[in-house]
């Protein structure tokens, strides 16, 4: 399609109850689906005449801790033949298995296990689930929020063994995160009790 | 009587000079033919999306700086125009030029580099010897500039750091004037050469349905006969008002993407040159305070602007609810930044795309058939760097 809104409707009206929302925004489209329809979208969107998004840019996740579906899967494709780009993405809850795109688009083999590796999302039909970019051995999902920013374990050669060891981190100084908040609104805590105070009277 | 022939497992790196970094390759060979390659990335992991998540958005800048080493602003770039997307915030034009004339200086370090050392793996030392040299008198621009060879941490959202230094200007024009007799020169040395090209010709070939599927970009895309290149297709700064050319290869070999990287280069040196041209005294930087800090000299003597300078430094500036994803073609191919930001001074998440994460995956598929002593080779085409692979 040429424009991005005659691509949107053009979606809208052959997939119609598999997305759930679309919009348009910075030059790009933003769909909505659920987990189970993503094989069926993406080999709709890749092979449609309209549509040929032949590329899968990339594939990611965002973690939302404090919703019940926590992660949500993004995944970025791009079409050369309409110069146009695509967002689509749906929520998960955390020990949830979802399909893999490795029989569409050979290249998300890599990604997906990045995203294994950094959040620990699990695929089906994956031919090579394993970590990749942390260490061998490595324990927890460095990219989840409560994931601390200073890891768990650090490593040291030691004289002694004669080899490489892992140990708990110790910090001569907690690691600390300052809250900037503009003191014109008040810091946080400040301000938390003012809604407080404000919600009282 | 019949032999059990067990094929041979071989680790090439992390510790090999052809590796072009930390590169764990685990070949299985049929005697000299490559059955199956399996690379392990991850001995450069340095968490870089985890730390940006915990920086204000000026502080995160360096980062992108350690991505792809070998052309540090061209993925700066990609960062500063996601944020200013997403603010909406208007470049001064000057300040345009100046990032795409440093981009294409970054295309420049980053094709000598990848040329010279595909040669030097191949067997030719003299090019990475004279190519070095040019990379020093580029990196002192670098310098100059920003105050650093490599990690210039020099874009900004709303344009750069600091305005380029008196005669800065005219000492690229000189370079842009002596620098395509050296391209001369390594053409020379290569291009015809026989050994070269019996190392290149029909090595690693792509083809177009195989290099869009295995997500390439940049060069190696390009490479195997799809024009296609951001800097066109969606151009992002001033590229739209310069004039320049896409060289696209044929065949999709080692040797057709080793001629779109020289091709390349002139063409960065003619952008360059252009951008000199057309480039006007003026802003460096937006002026809205509350993203880009105000000078030295307001500092002295407004209030306003002492305030502004100590909370863009302490809180930094917030970026408003939003989801964003932004694509520059860096070097390497297309390098992306997927932002979200959640209107706090720090980024809620920033996914970094590297091309070279693609590229590598796709080791296995080019590689499976060919002799052990094409894997450089073909490595060397991919134009592999660590910072971004691993991040």
């Amino acid at each position: 399609m040429n424009s991005l809104i005659d691509l949107e409707k053009k979606i809208n009206s052959e997939l119609g109850t598999k997305i759930n929302s679309s919009k348009i925004l910075h030059n790009q489209i933003y769909l909505e689906i659920d987990k189970e329809d993503l094989i069926d979208v993406t080999l709709f969107i890749k092979t449609d005449k309209d549509t040929k998004f032949r590329q899968l840019i990339d594939i990611t996740v965002v973690d939302y801790p404090e919703k019940t579906e926590r992660f949500k899967i993004v995944y970025l494709f791009l079409s050369h033949e309409y110069n146009q780009r695509m967002i689509l993405s749906y929520n998960i809850s955390e020990n949830e298995v979802i399909s893999s795109l490795t029989s569409i688009f050979p290249s998300a083999n890599w990604m997906e296990r990045e995203v294994f590796d950094m959040y620990g999302v699990n695929f089906k039909n994956h031919p090579d689930l394993r970590r990749i970019l942390t260490d061998y051995g490595f324990e927890g999902h460095p990219l989840r929020k409560d994931f601390p920013l200073t890891g768990h374990t650090e490593v040291r050669y030691n004289e002694d063994q004669k080899k490489v060891i892992n140990e708990p981190v110790k910090l001569e100084q907690n690691y600390r995160n300052f809250d900037y908040e503009s003191p014109w609104e008040g810091t946080k805590y400040i301000k938390d009790q003012t809604n407080t105070n404000d919600k009282k009277n | 009587m019949t032999k059990k022939i067990k094929n041979l497992n071989l680790n090439f790196g992390p510790q090999h000079p052809a590796a072009h970094g930390v590169l764990r390759l685990i070949l299985e060979l049929d005697g000299e033919v490559v059955e199956k390659a399996d690379p392990h990335i991850g001995l450069l992991h340095r968490g870089t999306e985890k730390l940006i998540e915990s920086k204000t958005y000026m502080q995160a800048v360096p980062y992108f700086d350690r991505l792809d080493y070998v052309a540090p602003m061209n993925q700066e770039h990609a960062f500063a125009l996601a944020i200013e997307k997403i603010m909406n915030i208007d470049v001064p034009i000057r300040a345009q030029f100046i990032r795409v004339m440093f981009c294409e200086i970054g295309r420049i370090l980053s094709h000598i580099l990848n040329v010279t050392t595909q040669a030097l793996d191949v067997g030719a030392l003299t090019p990475s010897l004279w190519g070095f040299e040019e990379r020093e008198t580029l990196m002192t621009f670098y310098e100059r500039a920003s105050g650093s060879r490599l990690h210039a941490n020099y874009f900004r959202a709303g344009g750069v750091h600091q305005d380029l230094p008196a005669g800065l200007e005219n000492d690229i024009k000189k370079f842009c004037e002596t620098f395509p007799k050296i391209i001369d020169d390594l053409e020379n040395l290569l291009t015809d050469n026989r050994i070269f090209k019996q190392r290149n010709v029909d090595i690693g070939l792509v083809t177009k349905e195989d290099a869009l599927d295995y997500s390439f970009s940049g060069v190696m895309l390009r490479g195997s006969g799809i024009a296609w290149d951001l800097r066109k297709s969606q151009p992002y700064d001033c590229y739209d008002k310069l004039e320049f050319k896409i060289p696209v290869g044929k065949n999709g070999d080692c040797y057709d993407r080793y001629l779109c990287r020289i091709e390349e280069m002139k063409e960065s040196v003619s952008i360059i040159k252009q951008c000199l041209a057309k480039m006007e005294k003026g802003p460096i930087k937006t002026f809205d305070g509350k993203i880009s800090p105000p000078s030295k000299k307001e500092i002295k003597q407004s209030m306003e602007a002492l305030i502004h300078h100590f909370k863009l430094f302490t809180e930094g500036y917030r970026v408003p609810k939003d989801e964003i994803y932004t694509a520059v073609e860096a070097p390497k191919g297309e390098f992306g930044v997927y932002l979200i930001s959640d209107g706090s001074s720090k980024p809620y998440k920033c996914k970094i795309r590297a091309p070279g994460f693609s590229h590598l995956q796709s080791m296995d598929y080019l590689i499976k058939g060919h002799m052990l002593a094409d894997v450089p080779a073909v490595l060397g085409s991919l134009d592999i760097v660590f910072g971004e692979v691993d991040r």
